[in-house]
């Protein structure tokens, strides 16, 4: 089965059309030499039944948890069946990029929409259409502010190992540096930030809450970075963003994030959506598809894919990346997620997160042995000593299908709460913690 | 009436409610609180429905009918991907999950790895690019890697004909790379002489798409190959126009080191109006090392993540784009050996019946057949009539067919570019070249309806220079 709706008869009659003999004939141009002589050597085909009862095996084998408690860089958020519906329509998830405005309207205008979901939500000025997660949005967001001898990136120690990760690749592919710095007490720490901005600084990173949870004082890092005339680039969790001081607010240039937790699934780690603002200066460094208003010839509102100008099929070699793809789908969805939620809906989300995570954060640190690391304020995420192997832990919790925090390369425990999470799920784990402990 | 969601906004609408906290509520202490609340959007679920079903129904994808973007294999995109792909089991599954909890995904993610890398002829491959530029720049980081590692570094110099797409210079410079462009020779194929001259020490590798971007498979690939690897050079291959040679041949028996897929185009997944898609890389022993991390491997039927040893570390924050790519494992499954390479067969066929209906009414630059796609020239007509390719392609629309690529490759002037793609019926085909014919007599007689056109569409032309202009990029 290959999805073709000719039949035999009629593609031969085609291939009479075409002059050949015989399909090969269409080949010929594919010298013998590199021909495959056998056929591929892959799994039969099967029926569309046979390959779903196939793949539903498959996914059984992985294990679902009835309560999350684990974060660092996805979340687990409720989405309402609306977003699951609207996004899933055939229309949307058939098209192509918009290259054909006229017929396109649809996608380009809740790309527009997107944006400024994303500029209200940050404050900033400019938002792209997206780009693949939030890892590389922080690389992308890096490559804007390079110049010639500012080549270098700081960040510190609390940021995403997976950002870290991604950000270091980029750099280290386009022959810039990446400097991580120490933290105090779990924050950037100030006094060495001062020393490492010297004059090859491009940008500082810093991540808003950092990977540990906690929320960085980012207006004294704002004001020294900029002192030193390099860049800021804020990394947000968007859905923090409802109650959090916006990166425009603390001054950042760029302003990127895994805006995952605007409606997406978690569905092991992707598809997922960076997404990008900068202020106006930066608008025109911005990579990726923009989309702008205008009006067509008999003067009525139309929305256009625009200044392609810093694009790679405009710019080639000098564009400022070679992305292309917006997670369109993906924005699409998450601008559907914010329009759902609704500004009320959205700050309850955030304080529900904010709260719980305060409640479990109280009740596990009163355990003996599950100390707050940090004493700094934290948003919805936390870190907890371990007094044993914390993968007993684990293994308890899995027991009555929660699955724990994750387990940090020094035995601590990273916590998530989010809204999702209920009292009595929260007290479930407090007590699990006690008994795997007591004995 | 494009009203935006933000204009349908009315103080305390809300869609959904969300049950009571159930623990003390505690506020943030206000020096880390934003001053105002985001002006999001207030509807109810009735309002928010209808805005995104009626701007729904002002996009176009495959499933409203003809896409022959060129380039783009606009296939169909099979329902069972869907179905796939919304399984609880892969959607709830979190990436920080332990191997042991997520074995389920992991056997995709091997059993997909091994199928890609048989299609290809390549020993490993990565699925965590998010896209084909996405491919592009990390295929080419193993290349960098490779080269740095083995004292080559003075090798800076990539080869790229004038025909590649964009993305090929562009992950280039990426990679700190600086770009050669040599040209095509008439027939649109590399010009061995000119890559003969352009190679030498300081070549990192060629990055070359075959079957070329005007639909033609280079017959001298193998002397291509051959040339750069004698010069120390590697050699990459762009996956773009795979859709044409699955299972008739392959990059790896062709001399590519490195090749990146597009699972968007030649494996069905959806492009869903500019992604989310999937862009693996696939490469030869000698690069695996370098791979980015993680990797899957297998052993008595237990999957386990391992990093290589000298990997080029993470492109992107976990796996990849695992939903979509587990669509494509989905389609390989359904269509085996056997149907890929009859979709490959009937994509050449679609491509080469149209040309054939074609090539007495327009100019078709290339002699002979072509493979999955083809391109014309519409230069002749816009001196004669002064109707361009953009002209026709609008004028498409106003019968229901997407244009085709326009003015791409950039060696073809005022090109269009088909791919009808193996999911077409030969009526679907039959239209488009009537619809052609039809445009080219309008494009003499009547040019002034073509210059207005689109008139069936919500809006027409949109002015674009007045969008650049006056940016304005938000509500």
């Amino acid at each position: 089965m290959s999805y073709i709706p000719g039949t035999a008869r009629e593609r031969a009659e085609m291939l009479a059309d075409t002059g050949c003999k015989s399909i090969d004939d269409l080949f010929s141009c594919v010298p013998e030499s590199v021909r495959l002589k056998a056929p591929l050597n892959l799994p039969e085909a099967q029926t569309e039944f046979e390959v779903l009862s196939d793949i539903e095996s498959i996914a059984a084998k992985n294990r679902q948890y009835k309560a999350i408690f684990r974060g660092a860089g996805a979340y687990n958020h409720f989405i309402p069946e609306v977003v699951k519906s609207l996004s899933s329509r055939s229309e949307f998830v058939t098209a192509y990029t918009p290259y054909q405005p006229e017929v396109s309207q649809g996608i380009l205008q809740v790309i527009f929409e997107y944006q400024s979901v994303i500029c209200r939500l940050t404050g900033m000025d400019v938002s792209n259409a997206g780009v693949y997660d939030g890892a590389s949005a922080a690389a992308e967001a890096f490559a804007m502010c390079r110049e010639r001898g500012r080549n270098k990136l700081i960040t510190f120690s609390n940021i995403k190992p997976q950002v870290l990760s991604v950000l270091k690749t980029y750099a280290c592919s386009a022959g810039a540096k990446v400097e991580v710095i120490a933290c105090v007490d779990g924050l950037a720490d100030l006094g060495a930030l001062g020393c490492a901005l010297d004059d090859t600084a491009a940008c500082v990173y810093i991540e808003q809450p950092n990977y540990y949870g906690l929320i960085e004082n980012a207006q004294d890092i704002a004001s020294l970075v900029h002192e030193k005339k390099a860049k800021l680039i804020m990394g947000c969790e968007p859905v923090s963003l409802a109650l959090l001081k916006t990166p425009a607010e603390y001054g950042a240039d760029i302003a990127v994030g895994e805006a995952q937790g605007l409606g997406l699934e978690l569905s092991f780690g992707g598809p997922y959506l960076g997404y990008m603002a900068s202020t106006t200066a930066n608008m025109r460094k911005l990579p990726g598809r923009i989309v702008g208003k205008t009006t067509d010839s008999e003067g009525r509102d139309a929305y256009v894919l625009t200044l392609q100008a810093r694009e790679q099929h405009i710019r080639r070699e000098k564009a400022s990346s070679s992305i292309c793809s917006n997670e369109a789908l993906c924005a699409l969805t998450a601008t559907i997620y914010c329009a759902a939620v609704g500004r009320e809906g959205l700050i309850e989300v955030a304080s529900q997160s904010y709260s719980k995570a305060h409640y479990a954060a109280k009740l596990f640190s009163a355990i003996p042995g599950f100390g707050l690391r940090f004493s700094g304020e934290f948003f919805n995420e936390f870190i907890t000593d371990c007094p044993c192997d914390a993968k007993k832990i684990m293994s308890a919790l899995a027991e009555r299908s929660i699955l724990g925090g994750k387990i940090l390369d020094c035995g601590r425990i990273l916590w998530c709460v989010t809204e999702v999470n209920t009292k009595a799920q929260i007290d479930e784990v407090a007590s699990i913690l006690k008994e795997v402990t007591a004995v | 009436m494009s009203e935006l969601i933000f204009e349908k906004s009315h103080e305390g609408r809300r869609a959904v409610y969300f049950p009571e906290c159930g623990v003390e509520s505690v506020s943030l202490p206000e020096k880390y609180a934003r001053t105002s609340p985001a002006p999001l959007p207030e509807v109810a679920e009735v309002d928010l429905v209808r805005h995104y079903t009626n701007l729904s129904r002002k996009a176009y994808g495959v499933d409203n009918g003809f896409y022959p973007l060129g380039s783009c294999t606009m296939k169909y995109n099979p329902k069972i991907n869907e179905a796939a792909a919304a399984l609880p089991g892969f959607t709830h599954m979190h990436p920080q999950l332990d191997e042991a909890d997520a074995q389920g995904c992991l056997e995709i993610m091997y059993k997909l790895s091994r199928s890609l890398c048989e299609i290809t002829g390549m020993d490993a491959i990565t699925l965590q690019p998010a896209a084909g530029a996405h491919g592009e720049f990390t295929g080419l980081s193993l290349i960098g890697a490779y080269l740095r590692d083995n004292g080559m570094s003075a090798r800076t110099k990539l080869i790229v004909p004038d025909s590649a797409h964009g993305t090929n210079p562009a992950s280039a410079a990426m990679n700190g790379f600086t770009i050669v462009n040599i040209p095509s020779t008439p027939d649109g194929f590399v010009d061995l002489d000119a890559l003969k001259n352009a190679v030498g020490d300081d070549t990192a590798a060629l990055m070359l798409t075959n079957p070329n971007t005007v639909g033609r498979f280079d017959r001298n690939i193998l002397e291509i190959s051959k040339t750069v690897h004698d010069a120390g050079g590697l050699v990459y291959y762009d996956g773009a126009n795979l859709n044409a040679i699955m299972g008739i041949a392959r990059p790896g028996d062709m001399g590519f080191d490195v090749v990146h897929l597009n699972m968007h185009k030649t494996f069905s997944t959806p492009h869903g109006g500019g992604g989310p898609g999937s862009g693996p890389v696939g490469c030869k022993s000698f690069l695996e090392k370098y791979l980015p991390s993680p990797l899957v491997c297998e052993d008595n039927g237990k999957y386990t993540f391992f990093t290589p040893e000298k990997s080029i570390g993470k492109v992107q924050s976990f796996y990849g784009n695992f939903l979509v790519y587990l669509k494509a494992y989905c389609y390989i499954r359904v269509l085996g050996g056997t149907g890929l390479k009859q979709a490959s067969e009937n994509a050449v066929l679609n491509a080469n019946y149209m040309l054939e209906k074609l090539r007495d009414t327009y100019d078709i630059p290339f002699e002979g057949s072509c493979m999955h796609e083809f391109v014309m020239s519409l230069d002749k007509l816009k001196h004669e009539t002064g109707i361009s390719a953009s002209d026709i392609a609008k004028g498409l629309i106003d019968n229901g067919i997407h244009p085709p690529t326009m003015y791409f490759p950039l060696i073809v002037h005022e090109a269009l570019m088909f791919e009808p793609t193996e999911t077409e019926s030969r009526e679907t085909l039959d239209n488009a070249v009537e619809v052609m014919k039809k445009l080219y007599e309008t494009a003499k007689t009547a040019p002034d309806t073509l210059h207005a056109a689109p008139v069936t569409t919500p809006v027409g032309r949109p002015d674009e220079t007045a969008a650049v202009r006056n940016p304005i990029l938000k509500y």
